[in-house]
């Protein structure tokens, strides 16, 4: 069956269709992974969006379901160029046209997707339309797709209640982590299990004095999808937090609510960065690691006030900002990934920094 | 960190001459790195014993040594030119092992020589075996469990706590002879007590038998501040069990889910930073299909042919990135070339598939066996790029050459269901063509993966081509389906054969539907960013990002695609340095090529790269975008000449000498017309087409005659015949390959050979000097030793050299370059060949005279005249430098391969001895050549019967320097009877102790053996001949290169003169 895809711009690529036969507009966004299809489906920070890939093979090792990022997958839809005719690998359960069909999204493939990611960086991310119907009034579409916003994302993608994760593999460091879910990878969790932590996980909408009622030896902000700037409850409780003297580690989203508690301001990137190939600049020692990222927003450094935070990463490339060091206080946050799944696991030593921290603390 | 300004003038190693398995990949790296440190502002001295590389230019370095590669060489150009650093990570494993040998000996250290991009701890480390097996456990990372063991019950232990398979090699045995893998503890006992007492030492290596698993391969970064990235990573189609240099390869690896990405990723960067690599590292893994199980294989500690082939898939400059590193820059502070604006820490992302696939030299060894493992045997490699992975190997198969463009290529249906699954355990050249018939047969992939170990995946998208072929063979050929066979790089050629469709009709098809190539760019970051470089691949069903560039004049430079016996590096040398001269000229130039080993395929050498096959079609899909002013063909060697028809009809014209004089060069009774009113003599000869008219013309003739197909490339299908036999057995092996072409006997005639290439302005000539070969006719040019200047004709014949040469320049309307091969019989002077083009002596004959060919004929081409480039026509004046060019072989690579030299070139490489002095000349050309004698004074000699009278007098000088001579019967008679003392020896099929078993005693220097031409060669020559290179000795089969090298070994010189190239104007 054909399929298409319409751009707000007025651009229509046709494809073939695949996954769910669901209409869907929303947020038009590219990948440049060139492994780790699966973690980019189930990483709720898509949620909200539809994900271009930019590497022109997916599907070629199948579904494993142990590698899901969380417990479905959560962007709108999902363009590719070609799916694998059959999937190959030892671990493989499923194939990826299935579990298109078996979360509900809408997907198109067969289509120019160089052309397409070009187009975005060109003119920025945008919102598009993935139907299997053709229109005879494009105009009266296009603006029905510009209208769509991401909005209430947070909420939808985090966990309704609080759960508890630990490893009875890991040697234990009787280290309690909170962690606020503000639509987490599993990896985040995972990360500090198997480094020997007991994890409490929480719900978005958790308040600060719970979290802190609860004695926790660190607190880990999590990664999230759409605008910061919308979460303006959260926002406040994480102020609270931050006035706590618990260390406090956030990644990306939860990076980008600890700045705006602070006093600092967020914007939106152009087309964003998504992939496994972002080098950050530890501004303190000068190293450079290779990073996973997923993010559409970035926060403006020069709006925060030096005596309350500094700069600690920068993106070699574009020289936005990677993370962030709060001064006189043991928090410290970053914009990328270090728990991978996808990409580079250059800079696990993230969480190992995050233990001393709690450590010393104690 | 900024660069280290102590840094100042720098000593870069080449890797010498081609040799399989160290080739035209070390020329772009060192070129590149050369060029990088000069952008700089260091000084660069540059030693490479190979004439015919881009390195060896005065352009790339500032001082240029064409000397052998010897710790004496490179002690004194280091006294000479007293350099503060050596760079010796590019220079591949000939360069690296030198630089160690020199630190060892505290050479380095004791003149201040900085190593730069490694440290000899590091090179330890990642080399010698037990080293590396004890880094690779301190950091945790697995290698694959092996033990040495002298007993059968020491072997079930140690083979019981690993597991079987186990492999099983017994330490110093011929060609692996003894080993062999087994399963159980029966076949263990039985392999191993084999093996152990054919071992000489008594020792077999017991190894776990990682046969099977996937081969994936990382490309490393490290720069001194402890920074590390991966550039990419590959994955071989073929498994582990195959070398990775003879395998198809894969860019990005496409079976390996993030988890095991990243896990293999993890692990290259911990070893290179465990290692301490400055630079770039290439590590090879087998990774165990079913599970997360691997093992480290190889770690190469420098810039490979895989280095490489990963810096053309991703575009990302490997050793480039490796200089600046070298200099003390961070990989944060180096720009990436292809977008300008990120930096070379970021990891390349691809948006497209890329298939290396090796040229294999078996079209040139028929003898040899193809069967493909741990030893390389490909000569050179082509690569392809596609948005598919069924249309980059279909890219591939066809930028081969090899009469092969599709699956259907090599026949197979004539074998029952038995004799195919057999064929499937053979690990060739040809698998995926055994693979396609038995998925034509209906095999399912799981047997077949059983059988060949090769992913799924891969055998899946076999058969979506597979069942292209059949869905074609069916009809009718819709738009539909041609849209879809050509997303899948299905040549129209194919197509037609087919569908019976003719060519022309698809071709319209394709303009009135708008199927057409489009072309995408390789950015390095999957058009994240705005790229500058236009490094373009073809694909079809996608928008077209290639612009149609105007204003400047346009030329088309036409490559030479893989590297091959007969057409080698030398034509990209040419190739490149005609781009520089259109471009100088004030053209927009732009390259096609498919060869990613070379410098011509670097992105910043033209103005705009396609990397694509060479076939007409392909060219043509260039041409219908870029719509050039001109193309050029006489720079590409075969290859490119071969397009001159097909580019015509394109409309394109081609610049230089015309396509119809091209022609008249090739084609017989064309020039032999043009022979006549020139009155230049040439061997007689007729066109045949049938072995009985072959043997009709001979009977004319009168043996031995010369039996050639025209068209042909490095003499391939050329042979002497001395009888009725030898024709019929020499036209039946040219009828194999496919013949258009009508075949050629011509009188065989005695004489010395002699080359010349020139420029032509189509009015004046301009000769830069003539060369000489030391053997005389019947071996093919590329396999002899040429000198220059001549060293032996008189003034008269010299004259009439230049008188040809003119005439025939003239007669063929030449604009550019021509090369003519002559036999001189005592005065009087035949010629042999001409080739309207740039030949494998252009580098060399540049270099010595200082006169810049290339150059000048591009310059030709676009209109100039010789006189106006300042340059009196004629013969130039000699150099008061003798220069010796000097064959390299690679016969101990390709088991099988009859290494007696004859018409047919066999050779891979060369190198040059260049002094003031010819024997000076001569000497370093045989070390160049790596024969380094004497060693054991103990030489065989076994000679024809019309040879004997002549190798009396070569024999008694090699006694005189020292050898003591063994013979078979009839020569030594010979030689005692002349009074040259020689021991007689049994020969091989009497008892013992003979020949062979003094060839391996491993205490013989040489063996110079003269085998009798025609096709009833012994075979007892030729086992002879094997088991000697197997063994490590040398071989002559000319009398002539035996008469030279005992001139060489008579006059050694005490101290060599370093010749700086740079100063030769």
């Amino acid at each position: 069956m054909k399929a298409f895809l319409i751009l707000e711009d007025g651009t229509v690529f046709e494809g073939s269709h695949m996954g769910s036969d669901r209409e869907v507009i929303s947020e038009i966004v590219f990948n440049t992974s060139m492994t780790g299809y699966l973690e980019v489906l189930t990483d709720p920070s898509y949620a909200g969006q539809a994900v271009v890939m930019t590497y022109p093979l997916i599907g070629n090792y199948g579904v494993c379901y142990e590698d899901m990022e969380s417990l479905k997958a959560w962007p709108d839809g999902y363009i590719v160029r070609e799916l694998s005719g059959i999937p190959s690998n030892f671990r493989s359960q499923d194939t990826i046209q299935h579990f298109l069909v078996n979360n509900n999204i809408p997907g198109i493939c067969d289509i120019d997707t160089r052309a397409l990611t070009k187009i975005l960086r060109e003119k920025g991310t945008m919102n598009g339309m993935i139907t299997t119907r053709t229109y005879e009034n494009l105009e009266e579409i296009i603006c029905r797709i510009k209208q769509y916003k991401v909005a209430g994302v947070v909420e939808k993608t985090s966990c309704k209640e609080v759960s508890v994760m630990e490893s009875r593999d890991a040697k234990q460091t009787g280290k309690k982590v909170a962690l606020l879910d503000l639509g987490a990878k599993k990896h985040i969790a995972d990360s500090l299990v198997k480094r020997g932590c007991q994890v409490t996980i929480y719900p978005s909408r958790t308040s600060a004095e719970e979290i802190l009622a609860s004695h926790p030896d660190g607190i880990m902000l999590s990664n999230g999808p759409g605008d910061p700037k919308e979460n303006a409850d959260v926002i406040r409780e994480i102020r609270t937090l931050y006035e706590s003297d618990v260390p406090i580690f956030a990644i990306c989203l939860g990076h980008q609510l600890m700045a705006l508690a602070a006093g600092g301001d967020t914007f939106k990137l152009k087309y964003g960065h998504r992939g496994g190939n972002h080098p950050v600049k530890d501004l303190e020692t000068g190293r450079v690691y290779i990073s996973s990222q997923n993010h559409g927003y970035a926060v403006d450094e020069s709006s925060l006030d030096p005596e309350i935070a500094v700069p600690a990463f920068v993106n070699v490339n574009d020289g936005t900002n990677e993370g962030l060091k709060y001064i006189g206080k043991n928090i410290f946050t970053v914009q990328y990934h270090p728990e991978a799944c996808p990409g580079p696991q250059d800079s696990g030593y993230l969480f190992d920094k995050f233990l001393r921290m709690m450590e010393v603390n104690a | 960190m900024p660069r280290n300004p102590d840094i100042k003038k720098v000593l870069v190693l080449g890797s010498g001459p081609i040799v399989i398995g160290q080739a035209a990949e070390f020329d772009y790296a060192g070129t590149q790195a050369c060029r990088s440190l000069k952008e700089e502002g260091i000084e660069v001295v540059l030693l490479n014993s190979n004439p015919a590389t881009i390195m060896t230019d005065k352009d790339i370095a500032d001082h240029v040594y064409i000397e052998p590669l010897t710790v004496e060489v490179v002690e004194q150009l280091i006294l000479k030119e007293r350099p503060d650093s050596i760079l010796p990570t590019l220079g591949g494993q000939a360069g690296l092992n030198l630089a160690m040998e020199l630190e060892e000996a505290g050479f380095l250290k004791e003149h201040k020589v900085r190593l730069m991009g490694t440290t000899a701890q590091t090179i330890r480390k990642a080399e010698d075996r037990l080293e590396f097996k004890e880094t690779m456990e301190k950091i945790g990372e697995p290698v694959a469990a092996s033990m040495v063991v002298e007993n059968v019950e020491d072997g079930i232990a140690f083979t019981n706590t690993i597991g079987y398979p186990v492999v099983l090699r017994p330490a110093y045995t011929l060609g692996g002879s003894g080993g062999g893998i087994a399963a159980n503890q029966e076949q263990l006992v039985e392999i191993l007590s084999n093996g152990l007492r054919l071992s000489r030492v008594g020792q077999v290596l017991v190894e776990r038998c990682i046969a099977g698993w996937k081969e994936i391969e990382y490309e490393v970064m490290r720069d001194g501040a402890g920074n590390v990235i991966t550039v990419c990573n590959m994955e071989n189609i073929d498994p582990v069990g195959v070398h990775t240099g003879d395998s198809i390869v894969v860019a990005p690896s496409q079976t390996l889910g993030d988890k095991e990405y990243q896990m293999l990723r993890s692990s290259a960067l911990n070893i290179i930073t465990e290692l301490g690599i400055t630079g770039g590292c290439n590590v090879q893994y087998a990774l165990h299909p079913d599970s997360f199980e691997y093992c480290v294989i190889e770690v190469n500690p420098r810039v490979s042919r895989s280095s490489a082939l990963a810096s053309k898939a991703t575009g990302y400059p490997i050793a480039k990135v490796a200089a600046k590193i070298a200099l003390g820059y961070t990989l944060d502070e180096i720009k990436n070339a292809v977008t300008a604006k990120t930096y070379a820490s970021f990891e390349p992302m691809l948006d497209y598939c890329v298939v290396k696939m090796p040229r294999l030299p078996f079209d040139k060894f028929i003898s040899a066996k193809r069967s493909l493992g741990t030893q390389m045997k490909a000569t050179g490699e082509v690569m392809s790029i596609c948005t598919n992975f069924e249309g980059a190997l279909m890219k591939a198969i066809r930028s081969l050459e090899q009469h092969v463009d599709c699956l259907l290529s090599y026949d197979f249906s004539g074998l029952d269901e038995e004799q195919l699954k057999n064929q499937l355990h053979k690990v060739d050249d040809r698998r995926i063509w055994v693979i396609a018939e038995a998925l034509r047969r209906g095999m399912s992939y799981e047997m077949i993966h059983e059988i060949t170990m090769i992913d799924i995946w891969f055998i899946h998208k076999l058969a979506v081509l597979v069942e292209m072929e059949e869905r074609l063979k069916k009809g009718p050929l819709t738009e539909a389906l041609l849209k879809e066979a050509k997303r899948m790089e299905f040549p129209d050629t194919v197509i037609s054969r087919l569908t019976g469709v003719p060519q022309n009709e698809i071709k319209e098809m394709r303009k009135n539907q708008g199927i057409a190539a489009a072309y995408k760019m390789v950015d390095t970051c999957a058009a994240e960013f705005a790229a500058e470089t236009p490094y373009y691949y073809s694909c079809y069903g996608s928008q077209n990002e290639a612009k149609e560039t105007k204003g400047r004049k346009k030329v088309l430079v036409l490559g030479s695609g893989p590297i091959r016996i007969g057409q080698g590096i030398e034509f990209d040398f040419c190739s490149v340095h005609s781009t520089w001269a259109f471009s100088r000229e004030g053209y927009e130039t732009i390259i096609v090529n498919n060869n990613p080993e070379t410098v011509s395929t670097d992105f910043d050498i033209a103005d705009k790269l396609y990397f694509e096959p060479l076939t007409p079609e392909d060219v043509e899909s260039i041409v219908d975008i870029e719509k050039p002013d001109g193309a050029v063909v006489q720079f590409g060697g075969q290859t490119a000449i071969k397009l001159t028809e097909s580019l015509m009809k394109m409309g394109v014209p081609i610049l230089g000498t015309a396509a119809e004089d091209v022609d008249a060069a090739e084609d017989r009774e064309l020039f032999d017309k043009i022979l006549e009113q020139c009155r230049i003599p040439r061997p007689a000869g007729h066109t045949v087409f049938t072995a009985d008219e072959a043997k009709k013309a001979a009977g004319k003739l009168g043996y031995p005659v010369l039996v050639r197909p025209s068209y042909v490339l490095g003499g391939q299908g050329m042979q002497i015949c001395i009888n009725d036999y030898d024709i019929d057995q020499f036209m039946g092996i040219i009828n194999q390959i496919a013949q258009d072409h009508p075949i050629l006997v011509d009188k065989y005639i005695v004489g010395k050979e002699i080359e010349v290439d020139a420029v032509c302005d189509g009015r004046d000539i301009l000769i830069p000097g003539i060369m000489e070969h030391i053997e005389r006719t019947g071996i093919h040019s590329g396999d002899s030793i040429s000198v220059y200047p001549a060293p032996s004709i008189t003034p008269a014949v010299e004259e009439k050299l230049v008188d040809y040469t003119g005439k025939l320049a003239r007669a063929l309307h030449v604009k550019g370059m021509i090369n003519i091969q002559f036999i001189v019989a005592g005065e009087d002077v035949y010629i042999i060949e001409v080739n309207p083009r740039s030949s494998r002596t252009v580098p060399y004959i540049s270099k010595v005279t200082g006169i810049p060919i290339v150059p000048l004929a591009t310059k030709v081409i676009c209109g100039h005249t010789i006189r106006e480039l300042g340059y009196e026509p004629g013969l130039q004046k000699k150099s008061e430098y003798i220069a010796i060019k000097m064959p390299v072989f690679s016969f101990e690579k390709i088991r099988g391969a009859d290494i007696s030299l004859g018409p047919e070139m066999k050779s891979t490489g060369e190198c040059l001895g260049i002094a003031k002095t010819f024997n000076e000349a001569l000497y370093k050309a045989f070390e160049g050549a790596g024969i380094k004698l004497p060693k054991y004074k103990n030489m065989i000699i076994t000679v024809r019967d019309e040879d004997k009278q002549e190798m009396v007098e070569v024999a008694r000088r090699f006694q005189k320097v020292g050898y003591r001579i063994f013979a078979t019967k009839g020569t030594a008679k010979v030689l005692n009877q002349n009074g040259v003392k020689a021991l007689r020896v049994n020969k091989i099929e009497q008892e013992s102790p003979n020949l062979l078993d003094l060839i391996l005693g491993h205490k013989i220097d040489l063996v110079i053996d003269i085998p009798q031409q025609g096709a009833e060669r012994s075979h007892d020559g030729f086992i002879i001949r094997r088991n000697a290179i197997e063994t490590g000795v040398h071989v002559l089969t000319a009398l002539d290169t035996a008469r030279a090298l005992a001139a060489s070994l008579e006059n050694r010189a005490e101290e060599l003169t370093l010749v700086d190239i740079a100063e030769i104007c």
